[in-house]
């Protein structure tokens, strides 16, 4: 058994998954996007049914890696278990909010939009790709003033 | 209605998908986080893999459906560019962002990932209202 090429195997059936599974939803839409997020507007619910069914099955997902020793094609479980609630990890949700709300893209609808090649969405990707890269380069070199645990060494073992 | 049918069945792959990479390969399906650490040529075989399948799914949905996935982008350019900078940004110092922590943090009940939730979607949907007060 050659558990390196199931492994990408796995990786990329996943994003495939992924991807179909964002365009059928309708995430792939910022004007959907943006109007599930008009709560005192002109409201429109069902993305919210989005994120209930994704949870839905990831959390089987979960139940079922409880029961492994290990993953199928890993020695290990990479996952994350700090617990620890910071002001980085409040404030950067705050700021990626803030953008998603502005244009309705978060990364992963950005990233599989980018094979309809639109402009927009790939200015949207290269704009996004520059502010990820200010952040790890220059920001996360900094440690954290609040002390929470998450500093600039932890942040590669973080697989969120 | 179709638009709840379909906002569910895409809900559900995307919850398969998390669920495929958890069980075989013990890993988060949090877009950020594989795209911050390929730009840092960690793990980038793997993560160049994943975004490669993510961008391959609306050409599958043209293959079955015959019609691509629609997408409105209406933001003006400058606006784009300052959402990107800042999805960009606040994803990789918050640790994830709707996948990561959306997606796969909820469902390990995760207490850092609930509060990034509330968090981003209160600063979303304050944002959204402004936005809609100016106008």
């Amino acid at each position: 058994m050659n558990s390196g090429f199931f492994r990408l195997a796995a990786t990329l059936l996943s994003g495939l998954v992924f991807g179909f599974g964002l365009s059928l939803s309708g995430m792939l839409d910022p004007a959907r996007v943006r109007a599930f997020l008009d709560i005192t507007g002109n409201w429109n619910p069902s993305l919210a049914f989005v994120l209930g069914g994704a949870v839905f099955v990831s959390a089987l997902g979960v139940v079922l890696t409880r029961r492994l020793k290990h993953p199928l094609f890993d020695e290990t479980f990479h996952l994350p278990d700090n617990q620890v609630i910071d002001r980085r990890l409040i404030v950067g949700a705050a700021i990626f909010g803030v953008g998603w709300g502005l244009v309705g893209l978060c990364p992963g609808p950005a990233l599989a939009s980018l094979s309809l090649g639109l402009p927009p969405t790939m200015l949207f990707v290269a704009a996004m790709v520059f502010g990820m890269l200010i952040h790890d380069r220059l920001v996360a070199h900094r440690p954290s003033r609040t002390g929470g645990g998450t500093e600039a060494g932890a942040r590669l073992s973080q697989p969120h | 209605m179709n638009e709840y049918g379909n906002a569910l069945s895409g809900g559900l792959l995307i919850g398969l998908s998390a669920a495929i990479l958890m069980v075989a390969n013990g890993r988060v399906a949090g877009i950020s986080g594989i795209a911050g650490r390929l730009l840092q040529g960690v793990q980038a075989s793997t993560g160049a893999l994943f975004i490669l399948g993510l961008m391959a799914g609306p050409l599958l949905f043209r293959l079955v459906f015959g019609a691509w996935p629609v997408v409105t982008v209406t933001s003006s350019w400058p606006l784009l560019v300052a959402g990107g900078l800042l999805v960009g940004f606040g994803s990789r110092m918050g640790s994830g962002c709707t996948s990561g922590h959306g997606v796969v943090g909820l469902a390990r009940l995760s207490r850092r990932s609930i509060a990034a939730v509330a968090t981003f979607m209160a600063a979303a949907i304050v944002t959204v209202l402004v936005m809609g007060l100016l106008g």
